[in-house]
Parts: structure tokens; C-alpha cells; sequence
């Protein structure tokens, strides 16, 4: 029996398959499954990593065992030790997409990544599972001296840098999941931008989960040298697995004087990945450090980028789009914390929870003694579509500093039968009435973005909206 | 000639009955206007003959008949599909949809209206030729093409909203249109120029109910019936000259004629104002 609501939902099936395909792809090298001492030295060794960063994992995941789960934020019903750790697709990383083996350049073609590196990228890295498969970086900006390389990669030819960076903005000890992904990291980005030079185009890293039971654990690093400029764009997808899977980042930015970096994060992960990752920033004098954090998908993500605004003039901005729908719980927010004078900071959180889904908005501004004539805005909006929706926020905010400028504006707001109504006189159907209105609801961020980003970020948004009435 | 037939139209909110038995037959390229004091109804016929899903009908039909004599039950459809039949509202108080532009909604309203059996999730109307269309409409209502840009109703002026209802009546081209209170809140300049604005859309293609408390409105758009209302019943039905009569005396000769009606009126403002408190 078929009918209408069916071919409805068969039609989302189409589109969502975009993301959710999974590939034949024998892999070299597979970890046996779950966690021990054994596995984070065997990752190690086959990365033939030098002593150093054998011993920073092997310290790292004796704090990981050390640190309780997190108590707050979401439920986290992970098995540690029925999770691949660590899945080596391919022997080598390509050069050019023919290098790539072709189950693997097909995931990437289907995901659309080569040609968007011919139109509008600077740079890409293409992660695929374990390891980073395809790595390229524009010819003159090699040349400027721009480090574009996968984590592993700078471990080997890029030492000395690395090292006086690696896990000093996030250490080990920070949380949980920073010492989990600090025993077992693998793949990631590696950016150096020198002195003066200004990327026009964004980097992009791409990053895919293929394997059923896999955690992901990549690695960024990104230094922007003073007076410097990059945008940095990562995506994310799985396919849909009846288990769980994991993906748990660290990502390490420091922006020198005068320098400015922009991260830009669109995932959309199936509804089964773990998503938890942490992410900060520390910003200099004078320096713009930016996060923009686009959450789609995913069974729990918690997430809450920082900047930490280090010296004078330093200035931090975070925009948050989450969408939580069945069977989801988006936990993001922000965080800012002032730690000299005359820094200012900017929190814009939209959240959107339906059919069920769950909202959280959880955010810190910090001032610490000191820092005068800090100023920070925080604005967080959350609409819900149904009644079995929900949207929380927990704000946080902590001021040891008398002269500074803190505001906080907060709104939760339900489509209204009114605006529905309003729509559909003008000939748009229920569902086009609601997306229409969800499109609005999120279009002060969207603008925000690159204008191919924002077309993506669009589609993502309607496609959560498909098949929302009924 | 097409038609809109409202036949025996009794209508409740929240239990209380608002209307009581309303007929009004409207040709298509007919201008009819319908007066009355404030609460008697009026702005509640506009909103079911579009479907607020507010109101229940408790009584009475809705029908538009086809030039061949078929008939459609307009109270069988949701609001978007009597859109898509050629029914238009202009709201005396439009919402606004902040994040979304104006032309950015025209564009698919006018896609589904003009194409009444798009699915969702098909082709918009090609961009190029919307925009056109919609600049030359907006410089006949002297309007800057600026505007489009902004979100739907959203920080808009009283008169700002009304001239985007205009614009939209424009663009959809309805075979019937209500045009609720479009002269409220606006200049006697402003209500001029919507007059003209209404009467440049309108013609043998479509029909019009203004609703208005005034006779301005209707100074481009001289009505062929005009209807008065009263404690939700159309009481009174005459020409052109019944709009200016109740415009210069008011509504005390028809309260004296229709006591039934009046009493209901004051019935129905003593429960509204029983609630308020």
C-alpha cells in the first residue's frame, strides 16, 4: 500500500541518502575494538611517531581513565570498549584525487568536495576515517609559506612548530573527551599562516565517518601568525548505522597580534554519532578570532567553542546555529572569557527543536580581574516547532571586573498559528509555510557565511524541515 | 459569470457565534462593499472565507461556482488551496516573518498560485522573469523597488504594511479578493492612492469585497451593492449612496431599523468586554 505520506517520505529518503551511503572500502589497518594502554601504543607505532607523542598519549589516556564522565549537559550512554579506534583506509595520501583509491574519490565525489575545490577553495583535506586521504594546497601560497597538512604529517616535517602548540591551549587534563582524543588522535588539519599573508579563499577539511562502530578522533592546529588572515571550513557527515559511533576533536587555534582567523564548522551527522568535541581559541592583542558553528545531526553534541581574548584589543565572536530534531539533543553554546583590558565579545546562538528534538543552549562569558572596559554581548534565540520539542538555556556568566559592559538578550518562541496562517492565505503550504519561517528565523547567521556555505547551511536546514508536518 | 456564493453563514469563536446566517454573492469583476460598526462581523467573514483555522463553521456554505456552473466547496480546503483557487486576503493586520524578504515570499507565492498544482519542493518561478514583473508592478504602485528587500511586515510603518498588501494583491491577480480595512491607519493621501492603487488591479478579472469604515476607499472603486453589517448578519443592502449615508450619519438609523440585530451587537461587546476583565 502506498500512499501520499509514503512517497513523502520517500522523497526525504532520496535527498538525505546524499549523506547516507556507505562504501565497500577494505581497509589496511584496523585496530582491534575498545581501549587499552596496547592500542594507544599500537596507534603510535604505526604512525611511527617519535617518542615525544607516544608519551603524551600514553599520559593522556591514563587522565582519560582517571576523569569521570561528564555529570551535566547530555546522556552519554557510550561503550568505550566497543568502538574501532583506529581505521587506516589507505597506505598513502594522495596528491591528486587519482591517487585517492576510487571507493574512497567516490564518497568525496559524491559529497561534492573535488568540485568545490575546483570553484571556490584555497586548499582542501579530505579525512576518511582514521587518516587524512587527499591533501592539496594552492601553489602561490605554498610558495608565501602556508602549512596546510594533515596533523601526522606536521608531527614528522613540521616538529618544531607543532610541538611548542600541540595541547598547550587544550591539555590533556582539560575534560574527558580532550584526554580521550589527546591518547588516540589521528588525521586533522595543520595551519600555519605566516606574518602578513591574507588567504582570500577558505581551507577546507572535510571530514568523513564510514565505518560502522568507528570513533574519530582528528586533531587541528591552526596558528595564525601576526597580522595574518584565514578562513577555515570544516564539514562532517556519516552514514546511519544502527550503533553508535564517536567523534571526539580537539581543535587549537591561536591568533598572534592583529591576526584573524575564521573557523567555520556545517556538519551534518547521522543520527547516531556521539558528537563531542572541544574547541578553543586564544586571541591577541588586536587579533579577530570567529567561530562559526553549524550543528545538524547527531545523537548528543556537545560543544562549546571558546575564545580567550589574551591581550589588549583582542576581539571574540561566536555564531551557533543548532537544529535538534527526533531523537536529538544539540548542547552548544559558547564560550568568551576576557583576560585583558579593552576586549569585546559576541555570542549569537540560534536553535531550532522539532519532532521531539532537544535544544540546549549553554554558554560562559568570563571576566577575569583586570581586564577593564571588557565588553561582551550575548544573544541566544531558540524556536520551537511543536509541543514535543524542547529548548533549554543555561547561561553562565562570571565578572571579576567592575568596568566592563555585559549584556544578555534571550527568546524562545513557537511558530505561530498567526505567521502559519498569514503564509498559507499566500497559496504556501503548511510545511513551505514553517520552513519559510525557519529559513527567516536563521537568515541574520546564514548572511554571515560565504555565500556557497550559506546555500549549503540552507539545504541542510530545509532538509531537517522535509516531512515536518504531519 | 464566476461567482463567490456564501450562503446561510453562521460562524463561532470559542462557542460564541459571530455570525448568524450571512449571505453575499460576489461576481467576479464586481466591487462590493461591506460597512458596519466595529465588531459586527466583518473582519471575521474575510478571515473564513480564507480558513483561519480559528473559526468554526457551524452552518451555511462557502462556494465558488465556475463560469460553466461547477462548483467548488471552498470550505473543504485548507487555507493554501484556496489560495491556489484564486482567493485573496488582505489582512488589516499582517503578520510579519522577520528573516524573510518580501520578493523572496512573492516569488513563491506567486509559483504556487500560478501553478496551482505544484509540489512541494518544485521549481520557483525563474528568478529573472519574477524580478522584472515585480519591478514594473512595484513602479505602477509607485513603489521603491528597494522595498522587496525587506523582511515581511517586519519594523513596517502601518501604511508600509498596507502597501505591501497591495503589492501582493498585485502580483497573486486573485479572481476574488477581501481587502480588510486597507484604508486603516493611513493619511488621507495614503488612503487616496490606494484607492487608485486597488482600482488599477482590479477590473473585469476580478471580484473585491472592501471592507472599510469609510467612503474614501471606495472614491476609485464605486461599489454596485454595498452591504451593511450588524451583530453578524448582513442587514442591509443598497448602492453607492448607502456607503455615503453611512459614512456622513453613521450607524443609528440602522440600529433603529434592525433592533434584533442591535441587540445581539450589544450581547456580543458585553461577553467581549466580560472577558477582557
Amino acid at each position: 500500500m502506498s500512499t501520499a505520506l509514503d512517497e513523502a517520505t520517500d522523497l526525504k529518503q532520496v535527498e538525505f541518502n546524499k549523506y547516507d551511503f556507505r562504501t565497500d572500502t577494505p581497509s589496511v589497518f584496523k585496530s582491534r575494538k575498545g581501549l587499552d594502554a596496547e592500542i594507544v601504543a599500537q596507534i603510535s607505532e604505526m604512525k611511527q611517531e617519535p617518542g615525544w607523542m607516544r608519551d603524551f598519549r600514553l599520559k593522556s589516556f591514563e587522565i582519560f581513565e582517571s576523569k569521570p564522565m561528564p555529570a551535566w549537559g547530555g546522556r552519554l550512554g557510550i561503550d568505550f570498549q566497543d568502538i574501532y579506534y583506529y581505521l587506516k583506509p589507505t597506505d598513502h595520501q594522495g596528491k591528486t584525487w587519482d591517487d585517492v583509491p576510487d571507493a574512497i574519490k567516490q564518497t568525496f565525489d559524491r559529497l561534492g568536495i573535488p568540485e568545490a575545490e575546483r570553484k571556490f577553495l584555497a586548499g582542501v583535506k579530505a579525512q576518511f576515517e582514521s587518516e587524512v586521504v587527499y591533501g592539496s594546497l594552492q601553489e602561490d601560497l605554498a610558495k608565501q609559506g602556508v602549512i596546510f597538512t594533515d596533523t601526522d604529517t606536521a608531527v614528522r616535517e613540521h616538529s618544531d612548530l607543532l610541538r611548542e602548540y600541540f595541547g598547550t591551549i587544550i591539555p590533556p587534563s582539560d575534560n574527558k573527551f580532550a584526554a580521550l582524543n589527546s591518547a588516540v588522535w589521528s588525521g586533522g588539519s595543520f595551519i600555519y599562516v605566516p606574518k602578513g599573508v591574507k588567504i582570500e579563499f577558505p581551507l577546507q577539511a572535510y571530514f568523513r565517518i564510514n565505518a560502522e562502530n568507528m570513533g574519530q578522533f582528528e586533531r587541528t592546529l591552526i596558528i595564525v601568525d601576526e597580522g595574518a588572515q584565514v578562513h577555515y571550513v570544516e564539514g562532517c557527515t556519516a552514514p546511519m548505522y544502527s550503533s553508535e559511533s564517536l567523534h571526539s576533536a580537539v581543535v587549537e587555534i591561536i591568533v598572534k597580534r592583529g591576526g584573524r582567523c575564521r573557523y567555520t564548522t556545517i556538519q551534518n551527522w547521522a543520527n547516531n554519532i556521539y558528537n563531542l568535541v572541544t574547541k578553543r581559541a586564544m586571541a591577541y592583542a588586536d587579533a579577530t578570532m570567529e567561530w562559526v558553528d553549524g550543528n545538524l545531526g547527531s545523537q548528543l553534541t556537545m560543544k562549546y567553542p571558546a575564545v580567550y581574548m589574551m591581550e589588549p584589543g583582542a576581539r571574540g565572536e561566536i555564531l551557533s546555529i543548532a537544529f535538534a530534531s527526533a531523537g536529538q539533543h544539540q548542547d552548544a553554546g559558547a564560550k568568551l572569557v576576557h583576560c585583558a583590558p579593552n576586549t569585546s565579545g559576541r555570542i549569537v546562538s540560534k536553535s531550532i527543536s522539532k519532532n521531539g528534538g532537544r535544544a540546549s543552549y549553554r554558554g560562559l562569558v568570563k571576566v577575569e580581574p583586570g581586564a577593564k572596559k571588557s565588553r561582551s554581548s550575548v544573544v541566544c534565540d531558540a524556536l520551537i516547532l511543536d509541543d514535543k520539542s524542547r529548548s533549554d538555556t543555561y547561561p553562565y556568566i562570571e565578572v571579576e571586573e567592575q568596568d566592563v559592559s555585559i549584556g544578555h538578550e534571550a527568546s524562545v518562541s513557537k511558530i505561530g498559528e498567526e505567521q502559519l496562517f498569514y503564509l498559507m492565505s499566500r497559496g504556501l503550504t503548511e510545511a513551505e509555510a514553517s520552513a519559510m519561517i525557519v529559513g527567516g528565523f536563521v537568515e541574520p547567521l546564514i548572511k554571515e557565511l560565504p555565500m556557497e556555505y550559506a546555500v549549503e547551511m540552507n539545504k541542510l536546514i530545509q532538509l531537517q524541515m522535509e516531512g515536518s508536518v504531519g | 459569470m464566476e461567482q463567490l456564493v456564501i450562503r446561510d453563514l453562521h460562524v463561532a469563536v470559542e462557542g460564541q457565534e459571530i455570525l448568524r446566517g450571512v449571505d453575499l454573492t460576489i461576481g467576479r469583476g464586481e466591487v462590493h462593499a461591506l460597512m458596519g460598526p466595529n465588531g459586527s462581523g466583518k473582519s471575521t467573514l474575510g478571515f473564513c472565507i480564507m480558513g483561519h483555522p480559528g473559526y468554526e463553521v457551524t452552518a451555511g456554505t462557502i462556494e465558488l461556482v465556475a463560469a460553466d456552473g461547477s462548483v467548488r466547496d471552498v470550505l473543504a480546503m485548507e487555507p493554501d488551496e484556496r489560495a491556489r483557487a484564486g482567493i485573496f486576503l488582505a489582512f488589516q493586520r499582517p503578520m510579519s516573518i522577520p528573516g524573510v524578504r518580501l520578493a523572496e515570499f512573492l516569488r513563491h507565492s506567486v509559483t504556487n498560485i500560478r501553478n496551482p498544482d505544484r509540489k512541494e519542493g518544485e521549481e520557483l518561478m525563474p528568478m529573472r522573469e519574477f524580478r522584472a514583473e515585480l519591478k514594473a508592478k512595484m513602479a505602477e504602485l509607485s513603489m521603491d523597488p528597494e522595498f522587496a528587500k525587506r523582511y515581511v511586515n517586519d519594523g513596517f510603518s502601518g501604511g508600509e504594511m498596507k502597501r505591501a498588501e497591495i503589492l501582493q494583491l498585485a502580483m497573486l491577480r486573485p479572481r476574488f479578493a477581501i481587502l480588510d480595512e486597507t484604508d486603516s491607519g493611513l493619511d488621507a493621501d495614503a488612503v487616496r492612492l490606494a484607492s487608485q492603487s486597488i482600482a488599477t488591479i482590479g477590473g473585469a478579472e476580478m471580484g473585491i469585497l472592501i471592507i472599510t469604515h469609510h467612503e474614501q476607499l471606495l472614491e476609485h472603486n464605486i461599489p454596485l451593492r454595498t452591504h451593511v453589517m450588524l451583530g453578524g448578519r448582513i442587514v442591509e443592502s443598497g448602492g453607492p449612496e448607502l456607503a455615503a449615508e453611512l459614512h456622513k450619519r453613521g450607524y443609528e438609523r440602522i440600529r433603529a431599523a434592525y433592533p434584533e440585530a442591535a441587540a445581539v451587537e450589544r450581547a456580543i461587546e458585553d461577553s467581549r468586554a466580560a472577558a477582557a476583565t
